[in-house]
C-alpha cells in the first residue's frame, strides 16, 4: 500500500515540477525577444543604442529562463570549492561557513536552554519566576539584536552567532521545559520506591521520558537557525550563503540570487531531515 | 513516641491508628490499625473511595497520613524504600526500556556495586520466574497488558524486598489472563515466602491467595455526623494453604467464606 502511494506521490510531484518548468520557459521567453529589430529605422537603432536599450542584443538582466538557470546551477556545482578571493568563493566553501556558524550558535544555545529548560520544568517556582522574561525576550526579531550585538561584541562573525544563539534557544528552552514538567508521575513514583537518587533519576528517568519533546524542540531551532544565518549574513557580510545572495544582488545577478535561494531551501531540507532521524530514535510508543 | 521493637509474631509491619483526610472534618477514613506477619499474604478489600489504595501509598511512602504510625520490623516508614517493593496498577514500566533493561534498573537501583554480568543473572532469573524468557529484549509496547504486568511483578520481586505492594495488579486484565497470573503468583508466594499486601476488588482473588483478609467500609454520613472508613472486619482464610484455583470452588467453607465477604461489600461495606 505505502509503495504505491511512494509512487503515485513521487509521479505526481514530477508532474508538478515539469509543469513549473514549462510556465516558467513560457514567461521567460517573451522578455528575451525584446522589442525586435524589425520595424526600426537605423536612425531609431542607434537612438536606442545611446540610450543603453540595445534592441540586437539579448539582456541577461531579465528574469532568467530555466536553460539559463540550468547552466549556472551547473556552473555552481560542478566547481564548488574555487576560491579566488573573499568576494568570489565556491558554492560549497560559502555553505561550510555558513553552516559553521549556525553549528556554533546552535550548539551554545543547546548547551544553555536543555539544562535551564530541565531546571524550569522541575521546579515551578523557577517557571514561573523566569516565565516573564521568556515571554518579552521570545518574539524579538534577530535582525532587531543585531544592533545590539554588533555594538557590545564589536566583532561580525560573533555577533552573527550571538544572534543565531539568541533566536534559536527559545524553542529548546520552552519544550525542555514542558517535556520534563510532562515526565509521567507514575515513571518518578518507580523511581521514589527504587530509592533512585535526584542525579540518577534525572538522567536514567526524566531526560529519557522527556527526549522526544527536547527533540522536537531542537529540530524547530534549528529550522530557525538556518532561516537566521541567512538574514544576519545579508547584514553583516563576509563569507557565507546569505552574503552571496545579497552580493549577488548587488550585482544584479539573479540566477545566482536563484541559484543561491534554492541551495538554502536544500540545506535546510536536510538539516530538518537529520534532526527528524534523531528524534524517531528517541521516540517511544507507550 | 519511640517505637518497640516487636517480637516474632508480634506484627512485622504494624499500622497504628491511621488516618487520611482531604477535606479536614471528614476524613476519608480513620483510626485503621492492623499487623502485617513475616510471610503473610493478606489482602484489603472494599469499595471504590474507601481509601484502599491511599494506605498502600502511605505504606510505600508515596503518600502521607494525617495522623497514625506504621512501623516495619521496628523502624518508623518515613518515605519511600527498596524495603517495600510496589506493583502499581498500571504497570509503570519505562517504555523506552525493553523487559531486562526495564528489570535491571531495579537490580541496579538494589545493587549499585553489582557487576553486569550478576545484574543480567538476577534479572533472567526473575523474568524465568514470570515465563516471559522469549519477551526479555521485547519494549512493553510490544507485549500484551498481561505480560506488562508479569513484567512489573517480576521486576518488584527482583530486588527481593522485605514486603511487596500490590495495587490492585490485576484489574486491568481480562478474567482469562487474570487467572494464569494469580497462579504465577501464588506459586512465586510460596516458594519465596514473600510478605505481601494487596488491594483488589475481586472476591475469589483474595480467597485464594490470602492467609487473612482485611474488609474496609467506606466512610459515610450517619445520623450522627460523619463516620470515616475504617477496617470493618479481619477474616482470616480458614481453607488449606495448598488450594489451586481450579479446585477451590470444591473446598469446604469456600461458599461460607465467599458469601460472608460478598455480604459486607453488598450490605454492611456501605450501611449507614
Amino acid at each position: 500500500m505505502h509503495k504505491v502511494l511512494n509512487l503515485k506521490a513521487a509521479l505526481l510531484s514530477l508532474l508538478l515540477f515539469a509543469v513549473f518548468l514549462a510556465v516558467w520557459q513560457v514567461a521567460t521567453m517573451s522578455s528575451g525577444v525584446s522589442a525586435s529589430q524589425a520595424g526600426l529605422s537605423a536612425e531609431q537603432i542607434e537612438y536606442q543604442k545611446m540610450l543603453g536599450k540595445d534592441p540586437g542584443q539579448v539582456k541577461s538582466a531579465g528574469f532568467p529562463t530555466p536553460a539559463e538557470m540550468g547552466a549556472t546551477a551547473w556552473k555552481h556545482l560542478s566547481n564548488p570549492f574555487y576560491d579566488n578571493g573573499p568576494n568570489d568563493k565556491g558554492i560549497a566553501i560559502q555553505l561550510a561557513w555558513s553552516l559553521g556558524r549556525v553549528g556554533l550558535g546552535f550548539l551554545l544555545a543547546c548547551l544553555v536552554a536543555v539544562p535551564l529548560g530541565f531546571v524550569i520544568g522541575m521546579s515551578p517556582l523557577l517557571q514561573k519566576a523566569f516565565d516573564p522574561f521568556i515571554q518579552v525576550l521570545k518574539p524579538i526579531s534577530p535582525l532587531a539584536w543585531m544592533p545590539l550585538a554588533l555594538y557590545t561584541i564589536k566583532d561580525s562573525s560573533v555577533s552573527g552567532i550571538f544572534v543565531i544563539f539568541i533566536c534559536s534557544v527559545w524553542p529548546m528552552l520552552l519544550n525542555t521545559a514542558f517535556g520534563v514538567a510532562s515526565v509521567k508521575r507514575e515513571w518518578l513514583n518507580v523511581a521514589s520506591t527504587l530509592e533512585v537518587k535526584p542525579l540518577r533519576r534525572a538522567f536514567r528517568v526524566i531526560l529519557p521520558a522527556a527526549a522526544p519533546t527536547i527533540l522536537t524542540g531542537m529540530r524547530i531551532s534549528m529550522g530557525i537557525a538556518w532561516l537566521v544565518i541567512v538574514a544576519a549574513e545579508m547584514l553583516v557580510g563576509g563569507t557565507g550563503i546569505g552574503y552571496f545572495v545579497w552580493n549577488e544582488w548587488n550585482n544584479l545577478s539573479l540566477t545566482n540570487v536563484i541559484f543561491a535561494i534554492l541551495v538554502i531551501g536544500v540545506v535546510g531540507m536536510l538539516l530538518d531531515l537529520a534532526f527528524a532521524g534523531l528524534q524517531k530514535k528517541v521516540t517511544y510508543v507507550e | 513516641m519511640k517505637p518497640t521493637v516487636p517480637t516474632a509474631g508480634a506484627g512485622f509491619l504494624r499500622i497504628e491508628g491511621l488516618s487520611k483526610s482531604f477535606v479536614p472534618a471528614k476524613p476519608v477514613f480513620a483510626d485503621v490499625s492492623f499487623a502485617i506477619d513475616r510471610g503473610e499474604f493478606v489482602c484489603i478489600i472494599g469499595h471504590s473511595g474507601c481509601g484502599k489504595t491511599t494506605i498502600l501509598n502511605v505504606l510505600a511512602g508515596l503518600d502521607t497520613a494525617s495522623s497514625g504510625h506504621v512501623f516495619m520490623d521496628g523502624r518508623e516508614v518515613a518515605g519511600p524504600s527498596l524495603e517495600r517493593g510496589v506493583v502499581f496498577q498500571s504497570h509503570a514500566l519505562m517504555p523506552w526500556l525493553t523487559v531486562r533493561r526495564n528489570i535491571a534498573f531495579a537490580v541496579q537501583s538494589r545493587w549499585p556495586d553489582w557487576p553486569a554480568a550478576q545484574v543480567d543473572e538476577q534479572v533472567r532469573k526473575f523474568v524465568a520466574l514470570v515465563g516471559l524468557d522469549g519477551a526479555i529484549d521485547k519494549k512493553p509496547s510490544q507485549l500484551s497488558g498481561g505480560m506488562k504486568q508479569r513484567v512489573g511483578i517480576a521486576r518488584a520481586f527482583s530486588i527481593q524486598p522485605k514486603m511487596l505492594l500490590l495495587d490492585e495488579p490485576f484489574g486491568a486484565l481480562d478474567a482469562l489472563t487474570r487467572g494464569t497470573i494469580q497462579d504465577e503468583l501464588m506459586s512465586i508466594v510460596r516458594q519465596t515466602q514473600q510478605t505481601v499486601f494487596m488491594i483488589t476488588h475481586d472476591v475469589d482473588e483474595a480467597i485464594l491467595l490470602a492467609d487473612r483478609i482485611l474488609l474496609m467500609s467506606n466512610g459515610t454520613e450517619t445520623a450522627a455526623g460523619w463516620r470515616p472508613g475504617n477496617i470493618a472486619e479481619t477474616v482470616v482464610n480458614p481453607l488449606p494453604r495448598e488450594r489451586t484455583r481450579a479446585g477451590l470452588h470444591h473446598l469446604d467453607g469456600y461458599y461460607a467464606l465467599r458469601n460472608h465477604i460478598v455480604d459486607f461489600l453488598v450490605t454492611r461495606a456501605k450501611a449507614t
